[in-house]
């Protein structure tokens, strides 16, 4: 295939995220502008101007109109997609590291790092469906995990919160009452901090990637440990394919490949692992630092992939992708 | 929207705009303005041509001439709602989508998904050409090689026919012990060569026809730095059999330095690979293919 390289981004990808139809392409980075893109061409549609400090995470609403974006300025913001205006801006005392809309796109859910003191949390936010009566206000604050929370996103029906970080334990609370209900086994967990979290297109299970060169494969209700597909590098990133049974992971920093000067294409690459049998399927090469953001287009025909090195790659499947056998 | 003039009529327009009174000389006056835009279209190679002009920095025209080859990638089925989202504006940095900005390309490289290799593979062709001893039986390529006479094809030692050439048994090679550990260490790294001597079940007294391999020794120079030991085996082996290839390669940076050694079992054959391969073109490099050693005759 050949892949379309964007690079609208002057510092290193941190997020990736498709539209719910799609057609758009959400890019997050450590250079403070969001950037939208047309998911078939690559096209660069427009950026959210705005931000003073690394975008970590975004989430778009199910209709498209509005994205928000969390950010190391300890600031979140909500936009609109379409004319990129700032909407709203919810302002804490600790860098914003993971947001996330719920089903329905009634409430958010935004995650800030430990600072100075001040322990993460997990805060949980009103949405209001004109901008005009958009609150500050938090309906809940969860604390509680140690360290920096990475990534947390809203379980089925949105009765649940599950949130993984540093730590590398999975944390699931309920979102009424701010309770912890489980937490991940000690044993077959991450042994290392837990990088990213993806739900399955149907919220029945996710997939967590964790520095301890691993991802694992939950169940969203029972956090049952399902699989582990193993690597030879830390994983930054994971996505899941919700047309074909492949997981993908993307990876980190390798020290050995660090020294080493190699003029064909980057040797970093998005592996692509059978779901159920846990074996490689195959890599997809060509980034030139380790790959930060991997994110699949709903329709499972491509998927894009963003780096260290600034580019996003968006990679339209060949044919003969969709009759891999193992 | 014209301004208008104080008593309601417009402004009489400056004379050099009006065509009709143009000489060819006040063309020149027109130099505040540039030529449209031209987009020759796709053709049926898909290449599409745009010309455009803008101001360069020291106020000259500038004709910029984009040619870019179109082709499909993928078919988008879009909703009705992502076909109206096609249609949104440009906001934020790409309101001005200059010309020369090149944010989206498509690689100029075919990618692919490579499935992982079966692991050892790569590693036992190595072995195998360094071994040919050690690797009886390895189906299609054995090897029958004599080592009293050197012959290769015909026999095995045991069955010699010129048994006595064959030199004491009691004399030891005196080798080095480091060079000894090395030699037999982990095999990867150095093409999996391990001296005669060392060869399971190989008598202590290989050194007659190591010798006589080192005889055989073709130098090639002026190799890319990505050349290993693999991609000259595979180019010298159709001259004959091949028992040593080795790669001169830069320990600290992993390139190689540019040269290395073919050994072949068959003099004739050393010879028909210098006549043929010296000067040919390898990865982008001409070659240079000598014997090793001056001139054996």
């Amino acid at each position: 295939m050949r892949p379309i390289l964007m690079k609208g981004h002057e510092r290193p990808l941190t997020f990736l995220k498709y539209n719910r139809e799609g057609d758009l392409l959400f890019s997050c980075a450590k250079d403070h502008t969001p950037t939208v893109w047309f998911a078939d061409n690559g096209e660069r549609l427009g950026t959210y101007r705005g931000h003073n400090g690394a975008v970590w995470c975004c989430d778009i609403s199910r209709d498209s109109m509005r994205l928000i974006t969390g950010s190391a300025d300890q600031t979140v913001k909500l936009w609109s997609v379409q004319t990129g205006a700032q909407l709203f801006t919810f302002n804490f005392d600790s860098p914003a590291r993971s947001v996330d809309f719920s089903i329905g796109d009634k409430l958010a859910l935004i995650t800030t790092d430990p600072f100075m003191g001040l322990p993460s949390a997990i805060h949980v936010k009103c949405i209001a469906r004109d901008p005009d009566d958009q609150t500050a206000e938090s309906i809940h604050v969860l604390r509680g995990p140690q360290g920096r929370i990475n990534r947390a996103v809203w379980g089925p029906l949105n009765k649940t919160i599950i949130s993984a970080g540093e730590d590398s334990i999975i944390r699931i609370w309920d979102s009424e009452t701010g309770k912890l209900l489980k937490e991940s086994d000690k044993e077959t967990g991450h042994k290392k901090a837990i990088t990213s979290l993806m739900k399955s297109a149907d919220g029945s299970h996710f997939l967590t990637g964790s520095h301890d060169k691993s991802a694992k494969l939950w169940d969203v209700r029972t956090l049952t440990l399902i699989k582990t597909y193993v690597t030879e590098r830390p994983v930054n990133a994971v996505a899941m394919s919700p047309l074909l049974d492949h997981v993908v992971l993307g990876g980190g920093q390798d020290a050995s490949a660090v020294t080493t000067t190699d003029h064909r294409a980057g040797k970093f690459e998005a592996k692509f692992y059978d779901q159920i049998l846990q074996e490689e399927i195959g890599g997809v090469k060509g980034h030139f630092g380790p790959i930060n953001a991997l994110a699949f287009n709903p329709d499972g025909k491509s998927f894009s992939s963003g780096g260290e090195d600034g580019y996003v790659r968006l990679h339209h499947f060949d044919p003969d992708y969709f009759n891999i056998k193992t | 929207m014209m301004a208008l003039n104080a008593n309601g009529s417009a402004p009489a327009k400056p004379s050099k705009l009006r065509w009709g009174e143009l000489d060819e000389d006040d063309g020149e006056d027109l130099d505040f303005l540039l030529p449209p835009r031209q987009v020759i279209g796709p053709d049926e190679n898909g290449i599409k041509k745009v010309i455009e002009y803008k101001f360069g920095e020291d106020g000259y025209k500038v004709k910029i001439t984009t040619t870019a080859r179109v082709r499909k990638l993928a078919k988008a089925r879009l909703s009705k709602r992502a076909v109206e989202r096609r249609n949104w504006a440009k906001f934020g940095d790409a309101v001005h989508e200059d010309v020369g900005s090149r944010l989206t390309m498509v690689s100029t490289e075919e990618i692919l998904l490579e499935r992982p290799r079966a692991p050892g593979t790569k590693a036992e062709e190595n072995k195998m050409a360094g071994d040919n001893l050690a690797q009886l039986g390895k189906g299609g390529a054995v090897l029958m090689l004599c080592r009293t006479c050197g012959k290769k094809g015909d026999h095995w030692t045991s069955r010699c026919p010129y048994k006595d050439l064959a030199p004491q048994t009691d004399v030891f090679v005196d080798k080095p012990p480091t060079s000894e550990t090395a030699a037999s260490g982990p095999g990867t790294t150095k093409a999996a060569y391990v001296p005669p001597s060392m060869r399971a079940g190989a008598e202590r007294t290989g050194t007659e026809m190591r010798r006589r391999n080192e005889e055989n020794s073709v130098r090639v120079t002026n190799l890319s730095e990505d050349t290993r030991e693999p991609d000259l085996l595979e180019l010298f082996r159709t001259f004959g059999p091949v028992s040593r290839v080795y790669v001169a390669i830069d320990q600290k940076t992993g390139v190689s330095r540019g040269f290395g050694f073919v050994n072949f079992i068959n003099k004739e054959d050393a010879e028909r690979a210098i006549n043929k391969l010296n000067g040919y073109g390898y990865d982008n490099l001409i070659l240079r293919v000598e014997w090793a050693t001056p001139r054996p005759n």
